[in-house]
């Protein structure tokens, strides 16, 4: 406004300003209305189960699903929870965090040569990163209790080749689950890791290794920095749904390795609502306390 | 001992394509030396086997009395400003410049990066990051990045292309003027004649993978080898003739009837069928028959077919008896009328201003710049 009304003529100034004032009302009106649907999406499927969650969490836990449930702001739900499952959540965050390192490790490479060694074959690689899924998550899991069955080809080699003993086994292990972990969120790691590493400039490794550094060196100073918002996108991808997975320890795992999603699985199934609840809330917490951390960490704030 | 950078018949073939074939090359050093030549002539190829960016198919490539042809590129004195820059987006002015201090080893580098910032005009700016750099600004920067390494050789892959003229020519006076202080051997690749000729000491012309001749950008310019370079270097009128007669010094002529006359020094034939070609600059209009000047060599009845005023010279299309039309620049002194089409004319030049070329070569080789 002031800058308009340092202009001699004034009518002259007035047109455009109201103009101006017209033309961001409209925008204004059709930025809320395209804003709605999303709105009403978030309210009805997050919001409002995120509100039902938490004060299920603080039910009275000797209510049941028979006799219903009361409000009575029963914090006690969920120091309960935690100290009945620690060991579940410790061991799920420590699952979760082998299978994304080993993601990152299987991951990094596939990406890297995906983007810059694939040539002509670039889109066939990328469609058999995605292929698995066009299968089901669970038909899948349930082919690696196939593969690392007892009687099967993998344990036979490992058994002749002496890595497993003579009585050895691979099936209802840890190894089992985090296998089956890696495998299910691989591709939530290369596919951002292949879009950061996709728009890297090759010109900038080689003016990389022009100015001395070694292919090492180009590495730690040039590609991994440049790769990390794609590297912080995928390992959050695949460390939060690890976290709460239940279905690979369920089919691949054995008692002893049973994560909090297993835990919270059965609690709804035996309709102790509050102290499932109260349990998911705390994952909840947990998660995003862990996230906040790594991403201040990593330096990559504006992927928040 | 002397660092020259030696190319000893360098090849460099992708598949079944030869890029450079058989280049020997040497660049003294402290020179500024330019590799011109058109899109796709192996200029670049060239550059990138002396960064250690591509490997030779077959040669050797010497610095002093050291062999680099397989050498790493990190591991050569040698340093590259890309025609893209290349700048590093993650790190800001600084840290770029500091990059190869850095990876030798080097601590404490803070007063030789703001040093050699204030060197490129770009003080203060450090702590910036590339992307809020204009494209000189970001072309300095790479300057200083591949600068401060003090580099045996320094290599310059047409690093003023993505520049507006005014810029360019701005920048040319500046990177002049950084080789003289610095005093490092300069390899600057461009398809630009003009930047070649203002810039550097020794001129290479290239074409198809090979060198068509080097020299001094005046040589190269007055006597050209080559009809390629007659053409890609300025622009020449290039004539068909025939030597009839010649002695030690002078040779004598026959082009359409005329008798002409040509100094042996500039002539790359000295006998049968060749080239006769003089610069447009060179040649001087006169109203036919009217007597003019004493230049020696005259071709008569000529007609002007196209004349474009160029603000500091009038460009004229004259079209011989013989159906070829020539080229000819004058300047606009303003001390004589502009001629108009029509009008007929005769050409005048001096005998010495004549360069003669080989006649089994293409008159029109080069004529067509790429990029321009």
């Amino acid at each position: 406004m002031s800058a308009a009304t340092q202009l001699p003529p004034a009518p002259v100034a007035a047109a455009p300003a109201a103009d101006v004032g017209e033309g961001a009302g409209r925008r204004g009106w059709t930025g809320y209305l395209l804003l709605l649907p999303g709105a009403l999406w978030l309210t009805l499927f997050f919001i409002v189960p995120t509100v039902s969650l938490v004060s299920t969490s603080l039910y009275d836990p000797s209510g049941s699903l028979a006799t219903g449930y009361s409000m009575t702001g029963h914090w006690q739900n969920y120091t309960q929870a935690i100290s009945d499952y620690s060991p579940q959540i410790l061991r799920s965050f420590v699952y979760a965090l082998i299978a994304t390192v080993a993601c990152v490790l299987l991951g990094f490479p596939l990406a890297y040569a995906i983007a810059f060694k694939a040539g002509r074959w670039k889109n066939l690689m990328l469609v058999a990163v995605v292929a698995p899924f066009f299968t089901s998550f669970l038909v899948r899991t349930l082919a690696w209790q196939y593969i690392l069955g007892d009687n099967e080809a993998l344990v036979s080699l490992l058994r002749k080749v002496h890595v497993l003993g003579a009585d050895g086994y691979l099936l209802d292990t840890p190894f089992a689950v985090v296998t089956g972990l890696t495998y299910n969120f691989l591709p939530f790691m290369v596919l951002p890791l292949y879009a950061s590493l996709e728009k890297l400039d090759p010109r900038l490794l080689e003016a990389g290794a022009d100015l001395y550094a070694s292919p090492v060196a180009v590495f730690r100073r040039v590609t991994l920095p440049l790769a990390m918002p794609g590297l912080v996108a995928g390992t959050l991808l695949t460390f939060i749904p690890a976290s709460g997975d239940f279905i690979n320890s369920e089919l691949l795992g054995n008692p002893r390795t049973r994560m909090v999603g297993n835990e919270i699985q059965d609690l709804f199934a035996a309709g102790d609502y509050p102290t499932a609840s109260s349990l998911s809330i705390t994952l909840m917490a947990a998660i995003v306390v862990l996230v906040l951390l790594y991403v201040r960490r990593a330096g990559t704030e504006e992927l928040l | 001992m002397s660092d020259d950078l030696t190319l000893t018949s360098v090849t460099k073939t992708f598949g079944s394509f030869t890029a450079v074939d058989d280049l020997d090359l040497t660049v003294p050093q402290g020179s500024f030396f330019a590799l011109l030549g058109p899109s796709g002539c192996g200029k670049t190829t060239t550059l990138r086997m002396v960064a250690g960016l591509e490997e030779p198919s077959a040669g050797t490539i010497t610095l002093g009395e050291r062999d680099i042809t397989r050498l790493k590129p990190y591991r050569r004195p040698v340093n590259t400003v890309f025609q893209s820059y290349a700048l590093f987006p993650h790190l800001t002015i600084e840290q770029n410049v500091a990059f190869g201090l850095h990876r030798q080893g080097r601590k404490k580098v803070d007063a030789e990066v703001a040093r050699m910032l204030e060197l490129v005009e770009l003080g203060g700016m450090g702590g910036r990051r590339p992307a809020q750099l204009s494209g000189g600004q970001q072309q300095r920067v790479a300057l200083a990045r591949a600068l401060i390494n003090e580099p045996d050789v320094l290599l310059l892959d047409e690093p003023l292309g993505a520049l507006d003229l005014k810029l360019r020519r701005q920048m040319q006076i500046e990177l002049k003027r950084i080789q003289v202080e610095v005093g490092l051997t300069f390899v600057h690749v461009t398809h630009d004649q003009e930047e070649a000729m203002t810039m550097a000491d020794t001129v290479a012309v290239m074409n198809q993978g090979r060198i068509e001749q080097m020299g001094a950008p005046e040589d190269l310019y007055e006597a050209p080898a080559t009809t390629f370079v007659a053409n890609f270097l300025g622009q020449s009128n290039l004539v068909p003739g025939k030597v009839v007669r010649g002695d030690a010094e002078v040779l004598e002529l026959d082009v359409e009837g005329t008798r002409l006359t040509a100094d042996v020094a500039r002539a790359r034939v000295r006998d049968g069928a060749v080239w006769v070609g003089v610069r447009p600059e060179k040649v001087y209009l006169s109203h036919a028959g009217e007597e003019a000047g004493d230049d020696d060599n005259r071709l008569h009845d000529g007609i002007v077919s196209d004349v474009s005023f160029v603000g500091v010279s009038t460009q004229y299309l004259v079209r011989m008896p013989w159906g070829q039309e020539l080229t000819v620049f004058e300047q606009n002194t303003g001390s004589r009328d502009r001629f108009r089409p029509d009008d007929k004319v005769d050409l005048h030049w001096r005998a010495d201003h004549t360069f003669l070329l080989d006649a089994s070569q293409d008159a029109t080789a080069g004529v067509d710049r790429v990029g321009e």
